[in-house]
């Protein structure tokens, strides 16, 4: 489903990410861990479409189509989400009506009609109780005033709404406590199929306990330096990223 | 001749038209000496640094409108909000239009300035408020009052309320090539009494219309006075608002002004407070393109202790228009423990775009909560990344941006369907479909 070939990325000359190769297939669960600044978020920025960061070499394919010079919400069209570490407050915008756009907008770059209000509205109910949400969070200004966890849940809840290919978890267990971690996960599991895949970016092992990955890939100043299975984020968990940095060192 | 020249001589048929041996008279008399000596202001006085009425005083201006013209309301619908039920005091061109009204009512005034001034039933009111708060060294509230004579006359007495809003539009028709207009309201509030005032100035025509109007507002004690303008005129006209409100205690007043276009706009809103207690709101959205020119200039003058002042506008620059804000509160010694914000934050979607915005403070108490703010940016480029991953494009997202930006402003709109059509107003101006109802 996603191929990225060889990407190097770089924000104002300074170059994050330095030759990223990753194949993702329909229907797995992928991780990349590693520590601060190793270049974890730029990747998810990058493959979603930030204008910020220059992609200075490599490719990003998507079901066989070039996207690496596609605008942000022409790769939303194709089925790319990003659920943002930190996402964006925007009063006046309730989470109804912000859900309503982003979903007509989508149908339009498609040529589909927009969708009947029932039809909407039968969508929201069902995906706000998947994330276990509460009615008047739906009618309140999207962001505004909401804590960590609702962040992060109304994040998902957005991912189901709009049901990519793929969605890249930026982060998204930080500022989460058990509970809620507990619901964000659950809504991922419950969203997960055959055709999709999840692209899970975390510093920490915990996330892992909940949404399992199929592939855990550890970036260390923007490149994965190990592959491997769920084991290996256990390891990193005990040993830290120390043994990495010298293996990468001795190579 | 000048504008200025043909208004001094113009006063002689004025004259002709009122009569000349009421008191109002001779204020205008004193009002017209003012005018004479001062003449428009230019950009040379303090005030007017950023705004030039030049390229608007070169018109050859009608200064008497020579007869109502007979407009149908099917014409001008639209520009009422007609989907409530509301009091409604038109003009056209400066004449009051009584098929287009709607004052039926017993339990207050709501009439003609033309009647109030001559009436001897509103003597008591006209003497104890006409041209009382109106600054006098002003030239152009004294060209106004020295052509005082029609407006519109709102007198709430005491424990009334007012049970639907009372719309004052003023259109013009551009039966004249140019037209000069000058409304002179009075709104009175007395005692308790709750008021909603919706006013509009719309050209019906390309031809230059010039509109120097007066507002004065009394809110006596617990008075609530609610008062919306729409400013979204054609990009022939041009309006001079001067507004000023005298509150007394526990009275709370709030102006709402929506600047969506118009060629020149210049809003001169002072509050006075007088009394203990007071709360007053200004709040505005500005949103405008091409070369229009829109003026804020505040004053909210805090005489009395324990009151509270709320300043919040917003402001949306496109191409070359330019913004003005100038905003002053002035709190006297004896005025301690009140509150005043001030808040001006500005989005310049083109870098040909100009605001000048000045907040000016002066503090004369030591136990007050005074804050201002001031920001000038462009939109906040996460926010639009953010939007865009939702696959919301570019344009839809700044859209969506700016109407979130100017929103907060509409919070406090307290008549729904003038908040439904602000936000349409505002949703088209920014020329987009935002995917959902308003």
């Amino acid at each position: 489903m996603l191929k990225i070939k060889n990407l190097h990325a770089s924000v104002e000359d300074k170059e994050i990410l330095k030759g990223i190769n990753l194949e993702i297939n329909p229907g797995e669960v992928h991780a990349i861990m590693g520590p601060n600044g190793s270049g974890k978020s730029t990747l998810a920025s990058v493959i979603a479409g930030k204008e910020d960061f220059e992609v200075t070499d490599g490719e990003i394919i998507l079901e066989n189509e070039e996207i690496s010079e596609l605008e942000a919400d022409e790769r939303a069209h194709k089925g790319i989400f990003l659920s943002f570490q930190y996402p964006v407050e925007i009063p006046g915008v309730t989470v109804t009506n912000f859900m309503k756009t982003a979903i007509n907008e989508t149908r339009k770059a498609k040529g589909l009609e927009e969708m009947p209000a029932s039809e909407m509205l039968k969508k929201i109910r069902e995906k706000s109780e998947l994330l276990e949400m509460d009615r008047k969070f739906l009618s309140r200004s999207l962001n505004e005033g909401f804590s960590g966890g609702e962040k992060k849940r109304n994040e998902i809840f957005q991912m189901a709404m709009l049901e990519p290919k793929l969605a890249i978890l930026d982060e998204t267990d930080s500022g989460l406590d058990i509970d809620a971690l507990r619901v964000v996960s659950n809504g991922v599991n419950k969203l997960r199929n055959k055709d999709n895949a999840v692209l899970v970016i975390t510093h920490y092992q915990r996330l892992l306990n909940y949404i399992e990955p199929d592939f855990v890939h550890v970036l260390l100043n923007g490149k994965i330096v190990k592959s491997g299975t769920k084991e290996l984020a256990l390891k990193l968990e005990e040993q830290g990223y120390d043994w990495l940095k010298k293996e990468a060192v001795n190579d | 001749m000048s504008l200025k020249d043909k208004l001094l001589s113009s006063f002689f048929v004025f004259e002709d038209q009122v009569d000349v041996n009421n008191d109002v008279h001779k204020l205008r008399n004193e009002a017209l000496k003012l005018f004479e000596a001062k003449g428009f202001p230019t950009k040379k006085d303090e005030a007017w640094k950023y705004t030039s009425l030049n390229s608007l005083l070169k018109e050859d201006y009608s200064i008497f409108p020579k007869k109502e013209e007979a407009l149908e309301y099917k014409e001008v619908k639209k520009y009422f909000i007609h989907d409530i039920d509301t009091y409604t005091i038109v003009f056209v061109d400066g004449i009051y239009a009584s098929h287009l009204s709607q004052t039926t009512h017993d339990k207050f005034h709501a009439c003609l300035m033309s009647s109030a001034l001559t009436k001897t039933q509103y003597k008591p009111i006209i003497d104890n408020y006409f041209n009382k708060i109106a600054p006098k060294d002003s030239s152009l509230n004294a060209l106004n009052t020295a052509f005082s004579k029609e407006g519109a006359f709102i007198y709430i007495p005491k424990n009334v309320m007012v049970d639907k809003p009372i719309q004052i539009l003023n259109f013009s028709t551009g039966n004249e090539s140019a037209l000069l207009i000058q409304p002179r309201n009075l709104v009175v509030v007395e005692e308790n009494s709750h008021v909603q005032i919706i006013e509009r100035h719309q050209s019906l025509t390309e031809n230059p219309v010039l509109t120097n109007s007066v507002t004065e507002i009394f809110a006596e004690k617990r008075a609530m006075v609610d008062y919306y303008k729409i400013q979204n005129d054609k990009a022939s006209a041009s309006l001079i608002d001067n507004t000023f409100i005298e509150q007394q205690q526990e009275s709370n007043c709030a102006v709402h002004t929506f600047s969506l276009g118009g060629k020149l706009t210049r809003n001169n809103l002072n509050f006075y407070q007088k009394g203990e207690y007071i709360d007053s709101t200004l709040k505005g959205v500005t949103i405008i393109e091409g070369k229009q020119h829109v003026d804020h200039n505040t004053l909210v003058h805090h005489a009395q202790p324990n009151c509270e002042s709320h300043q919040d506008y917003k402001g949306i620059y496109d191409d070359k228009s330019v913004g003005v804000f100038n905003g002053k509160v002035y709190v006297e010694k004896v005025a301690q423990k009140i509150n005043a914000y001030q808040s001006n934050n500005n989005i310049l979607v083109d870098d040909k775009a100009t605001i000048n915005s000045k907040p000016q403070l002066e503090i004369f108490a030591d136990d007050v909560r005074c804050s201002h703010g001031c920001t000038i940016g462009q939109l906040d480029e996460e926010a639009l990344f953010y939007l865009k991953s939702r696959g919301i494009p570019e344009k839809e997202g700044k859209a969506l941006l700016m109407y979130a930006f100017a929103n907060n402003v509409l919070e406090s709109v307290k008549i729904p369907e003038l908040k439904k059509r602000i936000n349409l107003l505002i949703a088209k101006k920014l020329n987009v479909d935002l995917g959902f109802d308003l």
